[in-house]
């Protein structure tokens, strides 16, 4: 458990930099931005006097010089102040916790599933390299690879929604259906299943391949010829020891995915017109909404920063070497 | 045995390069081919495919040639793909590079840029990019080389580290050679080939990239990409599903061919390896 | 002494891209149930073969000629054959327990259940002399010293209590003192238990000091056995005495040999 704390503190603090780097990148990325915050509320508030202009420029910061708008920036987002949302006419953090847990059940069940079976998969295939099984699934998870997720997921929804209508074609629930319980869970998982397969699929095929690769180098190892001179049954060093090793580098690949997987789940929210966070980025685009995109885009390094530590906890539990080294260095 | 006859011994490789010589013949001629600007409305729009041999995959909802957008649309993939990862690799080299060889504070804090390129969500910072500055062809080049380019840096660095320790780097030091020139004459080149092995992924991934941004409408709008037909089609994805089908494919067998190119590259590689 | 198995006109040859190279050709060696037998030979003379091919551990790759015959019938790998590895700090699997990696064994081949098989390990561990066997139980690898990690394999390899114990050049990635630790501690297990010891070696001085009979290999094949006396007093190759002479001095450590 002191382990684990330690490692928590650690990470935190040497997150710290790095997010500061990703807000002044963001504050740069504003400045590019044709038009300041004034600009955009009065094209929606359809315009306004010289005087007002003036007044609003004076009361948002945006007279200072840009050291001072940046330090402002910085202070406001300590503050969890991201600014207002010009499109949505709402505060972006509000805005962005309410589209977050729709992309997080999405992203969440497509790792879930992705590692689950893509991991089950190379244990298979890399229970014996250069069998017939191994081939057939390696050339399977390459063709997959190369498929583009929101073309995976528009040939789903030809197959299963418009086809055999199977399933719903968009959306995370059936509007005002008035559903509750087991009942609107039933629901979403139903319109869930295309867009968590067109996304899980791809990275099954990464975790398949990355899971065979591993075991392929452990199985040369000297400890699992130790394993076989001590007559151990072939499904014991290969769960217990091959696999079980094999799995330590998937798990660092878990967390450098995340920010990965994050930026695929814009595309599919996009085709299946779920409201998540990247279908909200995607309406910041089109809406010409930068504040918004940028809160946005913080939110989610953010979001990949704790999920990296998630799994670096999970790494050190299964790796009893982690912070041993580290305590004699 | 030198390198290309090793690489032939790869049946994946030889496939690969195969499909991409194909690929790049295809979008070397697409001005031959299809003189015509592949925008320009050719006929009775919806055509099915192989209903008239002048346009054998038909027409879209505009009434364009599909066959010439997408022969036109390999040159877009093609082009984006390996620019961005040019440039993507070109970036990484140098910066790894440069962290490798200064070390100490330099070396800290383009780390931590690093690490920070690699917290933003490669295609959110795209999207944004291309919509802050404004979607023309150079734009969406470099913004899915920013997703792209902490690999290679990474990559670059370690093996920095590990050159700058031999005896010739020395023997640059001891012969008064500055710093940049070292680090760029005598240690880059060396650093190189393990980023090389790498270009087949960021390839690939570039030419995703560029694929799902034109998908979503940011890509150059002069410009048919892949993405651009497969969205442009999914407005009648009910009637006319191979509009969205088959740009899609296009994309499937292209990246599919990197990857296999890929393949053979890193056997060649490792088998040279192997030998000495 | 009774035969315990008889290799004749035995080869092993091994895929080289279009080439086949022999790792050993036409050997000819029976060992005796209960002996100490030193195998000794440069790297790549064929001796860790030898030691492979006994166990039927070789790769799918190597073709086998001749005849090994047991005495008792074909032994069951990790019951009858315990076998200890050069690099201690590669043959233990880095992330299982201690416990775990010795009562492996002993649960695959003498059917008891986990606990049973942990207090087994546990008495190995204190017979290989390690400290706090039970603190150990749940150590790993990495927390242990090189010639710690050998012990546990040791433990690993008897686990199942085997009647033949082959080492393969168990001791080279050892330092000096370690090493002679390691070798007496190998001397008694098999003194004591009356376990038949093949101990490969490239160092003729170690094998000469554990072992009653010595087999000297060169370029895959045999070519000379007898006594441990008799090869280290009156070789009849001029190989051995080359390898002798290296080592003028018995009781000096070996120079040459000791890095890895």
């Amino acid at each position: 458990m002191q382990r684990a704390g330690r490692l928590i503190v650690r990470r935190l603090i040497g997150s710290i930099p790095v997010l500061l780097i990703v807000l002044v990148g963001t504050f740069f990325l504003l400045e590019l931005a044709s038009g300041d915050a004034v600009d955009a509320y009065l094209v929606s508030t359809g315009g306004g006097d010289a005087a007002l202009v003036e007044a609003l420029r004076t009361n948002w910061g945006l007279d200072q010089s840009p050291i001072t708008r940046l330090g402002l920036y910085l202070w406001n987002v300590i503050h969890l102040n991201f600014g207002y949302s010009v499109l949505l006419n709402r505060p972006i953090l509000a805005v962005v916790l309410e589209r977050l847990p729709n992309t997080l059940l999405l992203m969440g069940s497509a790792v879930a599933l992705s590692f689950g079976i893509g991991s089950l998969l190379g244990i298979v295939a890399g229970s014996k390299p250069g069998s017939a099984r191994d081939k057939l699934l390696s050339v399977g998870s390459l063709a997959l690879y190369a498929v583009p997720s929101f073309w995976l997921g528009l040939v789903l929804v030809v197959v299963f929604s418009v086809q055999l209508r199977w399933l719903p074609l968009a959306g995370i629930e059936t509007l005002a259906s008035g559903k509750v319980g087991l009942d609107r869970a039933g629901d979403i998982l139903r319109h869930l299943v295309l867009p968590v397969g067109a996304l899980a699929l791809l990275y099954l095929a990464l975790y398949l391949r990355l899971m065979r690769a591993g075991m392929v180098e452990v199985w040369r190892q000297d400890f699992v010829l130790a394993a076989r001179a001590k007559g151990l049954s072939r499904r014991r060093i290969v769960w217990r020891h091959v696999a079980r090793n094999a799995l330590l580098p998937l798990i660092t690949m878990l967390g450098l995915q995340s920010a990965t997987m994050l930026g695929g789940s814009v595309v599919i929210e996009s085709v299946f017109s779920i409201p998540g966070l990247g279908r909200l980025a995607q309406e910041a685009v089109s809406g010409r909404d930068t504040p918004l995109l940028m809160g946005i885009i913080v939110i989610s390094a953010v979001l990949v920063i704790l999920t990296n530590l998630i799994v670096d906890l999970a790494y050190a539990a299964l790796d009893p070497r982690v912070g041993a080294t580290e305590a004699q260095a | 045995m030198n390198f290309v006859a090793r690489f032939m011994r790869s049946p994946e490789g030889v496939i690969g390069a195969v499909v991409l010589i194909g690929l790049v013949l295809v979008a070397l001629a697409a001005p031959l081919l299809f003189p015509r600007d592949p925008l320009a409305i050719v006929g009775q729009p919806m055509l099915e495919p192989f209903a008239d041999w002048a346009l054998p995959l038909g027409t879209d909802r505009l009434g364009r040639n599909v066959l010439a957008e997408l022969v036109h649309g390999a040159r877009a993939s093609l082009l984006v793909g390996i620019a961005a990862a040019l440039a993507a690799m070109a970036i990484g080299a140098s910066v790894g590079t440069i962290a490798g060889f200064a070390g100490g504070f330099v070396d800290e804090a383009l780390m931590r840029v690093v690490d920070a390129f690699q917290t933003v969500p490669g295609f959110l910072l795209a999207l944004a990019f291309v919509s802050v500055i404004g979607a023309s062809m150079p734009i969406v080049v470099l913004a899915i080389a920013l997703g792209a380019w902490t690999g290679p840096a990474r990559l670059a660095r370690a093996e920095v580290l590990s050159i700058r320790e031999r005896d010739y780097v020395d023997w640059a030091r001891v012969i008064g050679m500055h710093p940049l020139e070292i680090a760029f004459r005598e240690i880059l080149p060396n650093a190189l080939p393990p980023v090389l092995a790498l270009s087949a992924v960021i390839v690939a991934g570039a030419i995703l990239t560029e694929a799902a941004l034109s998908f979503l409408g940011l890509g150059d709008p002069n410009i048919v990409t892949w993405g651009s037909m497969i969205a442009e089609g999914r407005a009648v994805l009910r009637s006319a599903p191979f509009l969205s089908i088959v740009p899609g494919i296009a994309l499937v067998v292209t990246v599919l061919g990197v990857y296999l190119f890929g393949e053979g590259l890193a056997e060649a590689l490792s088998r040279r390896r192997v030998r000495s | 002494m009774s035969a315990l198995v008889n290799i004749s006109n035995l080869g092993v040859t091994f895929r080289d891209g279009p080439r086949r190279v022999a790792a050993l050709s036409d050997v000819n060696l029976t060992i005796e149930a209960g002996e100490r037998l030193g195998i000794i030979g440069e790297s790549g003379s064929g001796k860790s073969t030898l030691a492979l091919a006994l166990t039927g551990l070789l790769p799918a790759s190597a073709e086998v000629s001749g005849r090994i015959d047991w005495a008792d019938g074909q032994p069951i790998l990790g019951r009858d054959i315990g076998m200890v590895f050069q690099d201690p700090s590669s043959s233990l699997d880095p992330v299982m327990s201690i416990g775990e990696q010795v009562a492996e064994g002993a649960v695959a081949h003498l059917g008891l259940s986990w606990g049973a098989a942990k207090e087994r390990a546990r008495d190995l561990l204190a017979q290989v002399k390690l400290p706090d066997p039970d603190g150990l139980l749940r150590a790993f690898p990495h927390q242990l010293s090189g010639g710690q990690r050998q012990r546990v394999a040791i433990a690993a390899a008897m686990a199942a209590g085997p009647r033949v114990l082959i080492a393969d050049e168990a001791t080279s990635a050892l330092d000096t003192i370690v090493q002679a630790e390691v070798v007496s501690l190998l001397d008694g297990l098999v003194k004591q238990q009356g376990i038949t010891l093949i101990f490969i070696t490239h160092d003729i001085a170690l094998a000469s000091q554990l072992a009653d009979r010595i087999a000297v290999f060169r370029h895959a094949q045999l070519v000379e056995v007898g006594t441990a006396r008799q090869v280290v007093t009156q070789p009849r190759e001029a190989y051995t005495a080359a390898l002798l002479g290296a080592h003028l001095d018995l009781g000096t450590p070996p120079l040459i040999g000791v890095a890895p």
